[in-house]
């Protein structure tokens, strides 16, 4: 395993909201090696889109990154001042957001959102970054790259969107691509082909990308390694392979089996219970009303995290029961 | 929401409707303040003659233009009637204007609105050609000519401000009908066997009448500054009658030489009373929110 | 190409729209209490001249006939007789209608150029000091009966103050009209080099537009500020943070385009108040416009020129309404093409 490109340690991210404090992201710790496609899975409000924003320090009001720390290529983002942090987004750290053409400016034409871009992070003149775009509109796969330069978002499809998207994001060379549920709100085969795309230049450019996703699935199609959130907490990360094969925490396994097979004959199971309020979070383990092996120690305090086989964390007290 | 057809459980969760939307009133103090203070001004009007101090026409030519003091708090005009007395009575005419104006105008579109929602085809295009062409016109300038056209009197003010509203509130209506008509419990009145006719006014309309209640809060405010700015020009009520633009104009003529107090006053009444039914219809809007994209 | 075709759709439905308003301004003038043929008669005409008078005008002829006539005499300028000054009604019109075109245009600068940008500041920094204070300008503005405004104006500076004239109209007495070019006295004292005129015709003309502009641009700004507070929220403005932009392009960039495009069509909303507003301006400060001469002929039971000014109103405010979907057409890359 390479060096981590990424590395967030006891992230916690706070709301302040009318009705309370919502504690989104609770002391979570992430691993990301260099050159690897790493996911973050779990249910919609388990806090993986609000840890993606942290990494890009795009969280504000009423928002707050209370502690942590979030080491990128050997320097903590949360040390850094707003000047410095802003020439590293964009052009270190890309993000791509899911609903593609709500996420392009609809007055501009795409080829500009793409071309200002390389304007501004690779100091391209008019000429040299014109064709730059180009090239990577026809890179992320579009046919007619010179017209779909002029186009403006409500012409193009929704998969030719977040094509485009992958273009500014990809053009200027990051090291690290933030992927936020790229696939949703897209046709099911529009979706693997976006997530071939992204496979697919991950490799080519050697970008490393986070992939935040709801589907396990796509985990397991495309990513190296992958982390299990539930309720604004990592409950379980570790290579992709090790992970189907044995998941170690409650919430996977159920996440796992919850996926309907046509090869195995059984029953359509479900996750019983709803993901806990976030604003006055139980003390314990935060699975514990929706586990069936809870113990009376899970609900007071919160199970520590536990490395095995080198590579494999959990946070559970019911180790290697199932 | 969904329209029960049992009536005693329908009333029980209305009824509890209704209280947690004052609860949600509650919590935004200012707003609050702001719906007892038109609590207060509907108060003042209704009692009018037994809280003004003195009779609103009462003239008394030796107690003219007299500023504001302890016997006046709102001075005298030049015939020696007592502002403040005026101003009290004044607010029958305003809110009571603007009231029915909107009470005629909600119960027209309501029928015109759901109607053509509902129809839909050649009704529908037809009505809203007509709206279209009545909103073509400002509304203030439309209302100046029904009521010059009809006749000055105050019951053709009524007329014209329930017809500059009526586009509005029909659209409105129509628009929310064409949501619900396609929802499980219409296909259900409809398959049970309801009369047309009972399914839209009794089953579906009712739910449209939330984006309504807002709209007609927030127009109960421009129904008012069109009572008054039409008694400015002097279209509508007649002398003597104390109605605040009509006293804001008396008072109008009388500030080149610094008698202030006959038309601040009614001015004020109109704002204070405009702004109350803003800003209630502001946090009603807010409360019934993601369904109040577009209004204004 | 999708513009030309939202062109010619939007003028297509301009037509119905002014036939419409026609006839509803044909049945006001219906309405009317008074037999129009005594106007034009005279009050000494005897019964048979009268029954000749309506003969000749058309009266006892079927609705149908009469809204014909109306529409060929409107179409020919033929606005009606007014019984106070004695004079066709257009005629009149023409005299005072560069008048209300310079209160107009003075009060939509003064609402559009304060208004828009304080609107903008306003949601950019949202909660400061200066957010409130608009906003709380702006819930007031529009709770204020613009005649009140103008009063309480006049009183502050004219009476107390002493710095505003006398609403008297729109030259103090002894300061000739400049040389007529647009009738805009402001711009033809501009023009002539007439500074005399100029320093009169803007000390007079700025109380009223004043006037008239904040109370238009009170609903204008929560508008302005509403939709901009929308797109800096929005999904695009958030990716292009991400994007590492800087925040300067991105809000005055970006989200301004974003925001300025849809208030194209606020302002066609805008005028509408500003037309009503007008008419009590004119009133108020004696400004001698189409406004003013419409509601002091009612007062003098002359009712021709209130139709016609309402029908001359709303033609102009269609128009307006035409050409602001245009320019909106031309701005909206989402209507320009397909």
């Amino acid at each position: 395993m390479s060096a981590p490109l990424l590395h967030i340690e006891d992230l916690t991210v706070h709301f302040h909201t009318d009705e309370g404090i919502v504690e989104a992201v609770d002391g979570i710790q992430l691993l990301v090696p260099s050159g690897e496609i790493v996911g973050v899975v779990g249910e919609s409000g388990s806090g993986k889109s609000v840890t993606a924003l942290s990494i890009l320090r795009l969280i504000r009001k009423p928002g707050r990154i209370i502690q942590g720390t979030i080491l990128f290529d050997g320097r903590n983002l949360l040390d850094l001042s707003e000047e410095e942090m802003r020439p590293l987004r964009g052009s270190h750290i890309s993000m791509i957001f899911q609903s593609p053409r709500t996420s392009l400016n609809p007055v501009l034409s795409a080829g500009w959102q793409i071309e200002r871009l390389i304007r501004l992070h690779k100091k391209e003149k008019a000429k040299g970054a014109r064709e730059q775009t180009v090239q990577m509109i026809r890179q992320v796969g579009i046919p007619s790259p010179e017209r779909i330069y002029h186009e403006y978002p409500h012409q193009l499809s929704g998969g030719m969107c977040q094509r485009i998207m992958i273009a500014m994001a990809l053009a200027t060379n990051p090291k690290l691509l933030i992927a936020d549920e790229p696939t949703t709100g897209l046709d099911v085969s529009i979706a693997a082909q976006i997530l071939d795309l992204l496979q697919e230049m991950g490799r080519r450019t050697g970008a490393t990308i986070l992939l935040i996703t709801h589907d396990l699935g796509v985990v397991a199609g495309y990513c190296d390694r992958v982390a299990v959130m539930h309720a604004g907490q990592v409950v379980e990360s570790a290579s992709v392979k090790k992970l189907f094969r044995q998941p170690l925490h409650p919430y996977t396994m159920k996440l796992i089996h919850s996926v309907p097979r046509v090869d195995v004959d059984r029953i359509m199971e479900t996750i019983p219970g709803n993901v806990p309020g976030l604003i006055h979070p139980p003390q314990g383990c935060r699975f514990a009303d929706r586990c069936q092996w809870v113990m009376e120690i899970c609900r007071k305090t919160r199970p520590p995290v536990q490395t095995l086989d080198g590579d494999h964390l959990v946070a559970c007290y019911h180790i290697g029961n199932s | 929401m969904f329209a029960p057809m049992m009536k005693k459980e329908e009333i029980e969760i209305r009824l509890k409707r209704f209280q947690t939307l004052i609860r949600r009133l509650r919590r935004n103090s200012l707003s609050f303040g702001a719906s007892l203070v038109i609590l207060a001004i509907v108060l003042i009007a209704i009692f009018a003659p037994f809280i003004a101090p003195y009779d609103p026409n009462a003239t008394d030519a030796s107690k003219a233009m007299l500023s504001v003091s302890r016997q006046h708090l709102m001075g005298t005009d030049i015939y020696g009637r007592d502002v403040l007395s005026r101003v009290i009575h004044g607010a029958r005419v305003d809110l009571l204007v603007a009231l029915v104006a909107t009470l005629i105008a909600l119960g027209i579109s309501s029928f015109l609105g759901s109607l053509s929602g509902y129809a839909g085809g050649w009704l529908d295009h037809l009505l809203m050609r007509i709206i279209d062409t009545v909103m073509s016109f400002p509304s203030f300038i439309l209302a100046m000519g029904i009521t010059a056209a009809l006749g000055n009197n105050l019951v053709n003010v009524v007329i014209a401000i329930a017809i500059t509203h009526i586009p509005i509130y029909t659209r409105l209506i129509r628009g929310e009908m064409l949501h619900i008509r396609e929802r499980e419990y219409a296909e259900a009145a409809r398959t049970v066997g309801n009369p047309t006719s009972r399914i839209i006014f009794y089953h579906l309309l009712p739910n449209c009448f939330p984006p309504v209640i807002v709209q007609a809060t927030l127009a109960m405010g421009w129904a008012i500054l069109t009572v008054a700015g039409l008694s400015f020009i002097g279209l509508g009520i007649q002398p003597p009658a104390s109605e605040w633009g009509y006293m804001t104009a008396e008072g109008a003529t009388y500030i080149v030489s610094g008698e202030w107090w006959i038309f601040l006053f009614p001015g004020l009444a109109i704002m204070i009373t405009v702004l109350a039914f803003n800003m209630v219809g502001d946090a009603l809007r807010d409360i019934l929110d993601p369904r109040m994209r577009g209004v204004s | 190409m999708g513009l030309s075709r939202y062109l010619f759709k939007r003028l297509l439905m301009v037509i119905p729209t002014l036939l419409g308003v026609t006839l509803i301004t044909f049945t006001l003038t219906y309405l009317l209490p008074g037999n129009p043929a005594i106007v034009k008669a005279g009050p000494f005409a005897t019964p048979e001249h009268l029954a000749l008078m309506e003969k000749e005008m058309g009266l006892d002829r079927p609705i149908y006939v009469q809204y014909w006539r109306y529409l060929s005499g409107v179409a020919r300028g033929d606005l009606g007789q007014s019984s106070s000054t004695g004079r066709p009604v257009l005629e009149d019109f023409l005299q005072r209608i560069p008048a209300t075109l310079e209160l107009t245009l003075a009060s939509l600068m003064i609402a559009v150029g304060l208004g828009i940008p304080l609107a903008v500041v306003s949601a950019v920094r949202r909660d400061s000091f200066l957010d409130h204070a608009c906003r709380i300008v702006g819930v007031g503005g529009v709770a204020m009966p613009t005649f009140w405004t103008g009063i309480l104006l006049l009183y502050i500076f004219f009476y107390y103050f002493g710095l505003a004239p006398p609403p008297l109209g729109r030259l103090s007495s002894g300061v000739p009209p400049p040389a007529s070019f647009t009738g805009l006295y402001t711009l033809d004292s501009l023009l002539t080099g007439n500074f005399r005129a100029l320093g009169s015709s803007l000390h007079h003309l700025l109380l009223p537009a004043v006037t008239l502009g904040f109370s238009v641009m009170a609903p204008l700004t929560r508008m302005v500020r509403a939709t901009m507070l929308e797109v800096l929220s929005s999904d695009y403005i958030k990716a292009a943070e991400a994007s590492g932009l800087p925040q300067r392009q991105i809000v005055y960039g970006d989200a301004l385009r974003n925001t300025l495009i849809p208030v194209i069509t606020l302002i066609g909303v805008i005028f509408g108040f500003l037309m009503g507003g007008n008419v009590v301006v004119e009133l108020v400060f004696g400004w001698p416009g189409i406004g003013n001469y419409a509601v002091t002929s009612l007062m003098s039971k002359d009712a021709q020129p209130i139709q016609s000014f309402v029908l001359f109103v709303s033609v102009v405010y269609v128009l307006v309404n035409l050409l602001v979907d245009i320019a909106y057409g031309l701005a909206d890359p989402r209507i320009r093409l397909r």
